[in-house]
């Protein structure tokens, strides 16, 4: 077991963890954050998408000894308490969403693409970008069009 | 209408869970003391068990139990079942063999059950389940739809001499023939539908909990008809008597009808809580679900369409053979006969249909009902052959369609596959999509594309779609071993606020929002005081569940009936308080009102009195919660026109999808962002399957697309923006006037994007998933023939 200490959603936390634990398995089983999910197992779905240290990664495939100092953010550390993050309400105001499994990895996916390309975001640059991110249910129109629209708002 | 009511686009209820990842599905449930399972599964297409030595498996740390089909069997739990009877040619209802959760004695596909390992970490289970020592015979595989029946083939169970489960043939074949004989011109094409996986992207789940002091058995699962589940594992499973079972489906990650069944996963996980009295928590991981969850399609056909001279439709033949993998799942042989052939008239008026289909086993998973469920297989072998007879005929695509459309005045009208369509206009949805897709300019399209060296195509798909299955009456006569209303159960709070429970489910399509709308709508409640509650057999009535389109055409009704008694019981509540009779109490707007005066009550006051009666009519029940049941008279028939239009790059075989267009008629819309929503998610998976998803297993019957790095998903660069537009009917049998939509778009998409893509390279057929190396062939043969 090794011991890792890092900071999730803003809190220091430390945790024991095998070395051949995945950091989706220790945010999940140990912290209980359950926003983040595993659809795939093979880096190909996105639904285990969380920012660390400021950058998208797929949890599914990053051991959790990896985050060892990190700074990770995860879908449940968006909202300041029921108010959604622009990027959130931008989901919600454009229907990206139905089953809402794949949504926390489409709305860290979104904010990584913001980060890279700014809050002036083109369709065919979002398509491009969401990539890694695979939705079974809207046809990501609506997912392309949040992320224009939750990229526009978080440049004020 | 109400602000938030019938009609109105509102934001859905279910969003602010899902974006605070506070949305809770299965996987997310823990348990104190809970276990976890892990499954040894075939390496083997086909194979005889010799022998499973699970003593080192059974040692190895933080081991509880390794289980095996005998200890299953032991203990009485029966195998699963298929609940949908066909009667094969010879008279004899189809064969049905023995479906052991886990194996007894044989494997017949890769990814079938053979043990379970139940440790007390995951990582445990994982490692014990490598220990277990299976020794198996390898048998020779069968896994090609085409040749499973043929001469000399393996056979895999005795059951089903040729690997036949039934031959259903259905029409006049006489007249038919005579049909053909006569015809001007005979069509035809053949095709194969192909298989698929179905993928919602929630993978299955389950965690068990037995309670030995009141002996219940709490299955949390992955599962769209909870109701459903419970009673097949009672009743056919005796996993528990029905009262000492309970199935939640909490928030549910996506199911498109794969989460119907009733698999051995949940059936294993509900029986070993009980064994090893822990709880048991087992989640596929992404290739478990490929090997195991129900596959769809898998279709092998040839058709065949009789033209008189002018184009019209004479009669019409198909010859199917459809694979139904290695078992029977849970309906499996209602899809490629009850939910397939019935199609076969689509939007036309084709006076003669004659169909027969072969359901044959293969050493292959299960296949069973995925989003359209026999009605795209039905659409896309239909609108294939149009268009080859409009090229036979030298005729416009549009217009075959138009000369052979059920012209609206037609209406009811009976189909020669049973169905009676209820109400259509065929021609205004085309030619509504025709406008939107700008038809006319089609043409300078094509030629700016020549100019750029691609080649440009346009595909129409006319279709209808039977959802909503009902009555029950007529599911019982054709084999169904459930009915299919629906329930419903309103219950005002003392308070005010309204909780609605339905027997159906969601996985996606918004149903808490949409069905606090119909509620809002009609009892005049804000619709932030409607909580929508469902999936957990504990807390709502018999129903259902959600599958076929039918969760607001029927579900829906279901609710409206029960706000009708409430309405009706809160007149004579208010004409009681109001002191005047009960026929002079007007209901609207939320309100009882005594005509011709300003006295007015609102219905959360009728409410109260209700549970505070005080000062109460002599006669009436207290309380303010009816419930209802809905059985519909019909199935619901949604139908539209969708038109694609792609640019192939002859060098490469590429195509890209440039336009598309969506004109549904899906009656009226109760949220129209949602049913948007629902067309868009049903269009792409439809070009997921014309251009990208195929489901492969090689001749020895091993899997090989069992990861998403081999099984290509649609991803957001696959598709552009869609046009949608309605051309709304109103259907008589429906009290709501509201049709299915949830499955149209897997429905239209497959044949208006192939027909674009045959029409952009000038090749009578191309197989679907129409890849770049299958377009890019396509496109050399025509060279070569040109």
């Amino acid at each position: 077991m090794s011991t890792i200490n890092l900071a999730v959603n803003g809190q220091s936390v430390s945790g024991e963890v095998e070395p051949r634990a995945l950091l989706v398995e220790f945010l999940r089983e140990q912290l209980r954050l359950t926003g983040t999910h595993v659809g795939c197992d093979t880096s190909q779905c996105g639904a285990c998408v969380v920012m660390v240290d400021g950058k998208s990664v797929k949890s599914c495939t990053t051991l959790a000894v990896m985050a060892d100092g990190c700074d990770v953010t995860t879908i449940e550390g968006l909202a300041d308490g029921a108010d959604l993050h622009p990027m959130q309400q931008a989901f919600m105001d454009n229907h990206g969403l139905q089953c809402g499994f794949c949504t926390p990895g489409m709305v860290m996916s979104g904010l990584d693409i913001v980060n890279r390309h700014g809050n002036d975001l083109d369709a065919a640059t979002v398509r491009r970008e969401l990539n890694g991110n695979i939705c079974r249910c809207t046809g990501y129109q609506n997912i392309v069009k949040a992320i224009r629209a939750g990229a526009k708002a978080m440049g004020g | 209408m109400q602000e938030n009511g019938i009609g109105a686009s509102v934001r859905r209820k279910e969003d602010q869970r899902f974006l605070l990842g506070k949305g809770r599905y299965t996987d997310d449930i823990n348990v104190a003391g809970q276990t976890h399972a892990v499954f040894v599964r075939s390496p083997h297409a086909h194979a005889v068990i010799e022998g499973i030595d699970a003593e080192a498996a059974g040692a190895a740390p933080g081991v509880v139990a390794v289980l095996t089909g005998e200890d299953l069997a032991a203990d009485g739990i029966g195998p699963l079942i298929c609940g949908v009877t066909v009667t094969s040619d010879d008279g004899q209802p189809h064969r049905a063999p023995a479906h052991p959760a886990l194996a007894l004695g044989k494997v017949n596909y890769v990814g079938d059950h053979v043990a379970v390992v139940i440790a007390e970490t995951l990582a445990q289970a994982r490692d014990a389940a490598e220990l277990v020592e299976v020794n198996y015979r390898p048998l020779p595989a069968v896994a090609s739809t085409a040749g499973a029946a043929g001469e000399g083939q393996q056979q895999i169970h005795e059951e089903a001499p040729n690997n036949i489960c039934f031959n259903w043939p259905f029409g006049d074949k006489a007249a038919n023939d005579e049909a053909f004989a006569g015809a001007h011109k005979v069509s035809s094409i053949e095709l194969v539908n192909n298989r698929m996986v179905t993928n919602p992207m929630e993978p299955r789940a389950a965690l068990g909990e037995y309670n030995s002091g009141t002996e219940e058995i709490t299955l949390h699962m992955t599962t769209q008809n909870p109701h459903v589940h419970r009673l097949v594992l009672a009743a056919f499973n005796q996993l528990a008597p029905e009262h000492k079972l309970r199935v939640v489906g909490p928030d549910v990650g996506g199911g498109f009808g794969a989460k119907i069944f009733v698999y051995a996963e949940e059936l294993v996980v509900g029986w070993a809580c009980r064994k090893v009295n822990r709880p048991v928590k087992w989640t596929a991981d992404r290739t478990e679900a490929f090997l195991s969850d129900a596959h769809g399609r898998d279709h092998v056909a040839r058709a065949e369409m009789a033209l008189d001279e002018n184009g019209k439709f004479l009669a019409m033949r198909v010859y199917t053979t459809a694979n139904l993998g290695a078992y029977l799942s849970t309906f499996a042989t209602m899809v490629p006969s009850y939910l397939y052939a019935f199609l076969f008239a689509g939007q036309y008026a084709t006076p003669l249909i004659y169909s027969e289909v072969k359901a044959v086993f293969t050493n292959t998973a299960p296949v069973d009902a995925s989003r359209g469920a026999g009605r795209p297989e039905a659409t896309y072998l239909l609108e294939r052959l149009v268009d080859v007879c409009a090229a036979d005929m030298g005729l416009d695509p549009a217009e075959i369609r138009r000369r052979n459309f059920i012209p609206k005045d037609a209406f009811p009208y009976q189909t020669p596959v049973v169905q009676c369509y209820d109400s259509g206009d065929y021609e205004a949805a085309l030619d509504k999509a025709m406008e939107l897709a700008d038809y006319g300019g089609f043409g300078a399209r094509a030629a700016a594309a020549k100019n750029r060296g691609k080649l440009r195509g346009i595909g129409f798909s006319s279709y209808v779609e039977a959802c909503g299955i009902a009555p029950s009456a007529a599911v019982g006569q054709l084999g169904g071993g459930v009915g299919l209303w629906e329930s419903a159960q309103v219950r005002f709070n003392p308070t005010g606020n309204v909780q609605v429970f339905t027997g159906t489910h969601s996985h996606g399509q918004g149903h808490e929002t949409t069905f606090a709308q119909l509620v809002c709508d009609q009892l005049g409640v804000p619709f932030e005081n409607i909580e929508v509650i469902h999936g957990d057999t504990a807390r709502t009535q018999f129903g259902m569940g959600t599958y076929g389109s039918r969760s607001l055409a029927v579900g829906g009704v279901a609710i409206a009936k029960a706000c009708d008694k409430l309405i009706a019981k809160g007149k004579k509540i208010a004409a009681h308080a109001m002191e005047a009779a009960e026929g002079d109490i007007e209901f609207a707007g939320g309100n009882y009102t005594v005509a011709g005066t300003d006295k007015s009550m609102n219905i959360a006051e009728v409410a109260f009195n209700a549970y505070v009666p005080h000062s109460y009519p002599e006669g009436v029940e207290p309380g303010f919660d009816e419930n209802a049941f809905f059985d519909p008279m019909n199935f619901s028939f949604p139908a539209g026109t969708h038109i694609c239009e792609v640019e192939v790059d002859p060098a490469t075989g590429e195509v890209e999808i440039v336009d598309y267009t969506a004109v549904d008629d899906f009656g009226k819309l109760v949220n129209p962002m949602i049913v948007e929503g629902q067309v868009h998610g049903g269009i792409v998976h439809g070009i997921g399957q014309a251009l990208l998803e195929g489901c492969h297993y090689d001749a020895d019957g091993q899997l090989v697309t069992a990861s998403y790095m081999d099984y290509a998903m649609p991803r957001a660069d696959n598709a552009p923006d869609f046009k949608v537009d309605y051309a709304p009917t109103d259907p008589p049998h429906n009290p709501l006037g509201v049709k299915g939509c949830g499955e149209a778009g897997a429905i239209g998409a497959p044949p208006a994007v192939i027909n674009a893509i045959a029409n952009a390279i000038g090749a009578k057929h191309v197989e679907m998933p129409a890849t770049p190396e299958t377009v890019w062939r396509a496109c050399q043969a025509e060279a070569r023939s040109a």
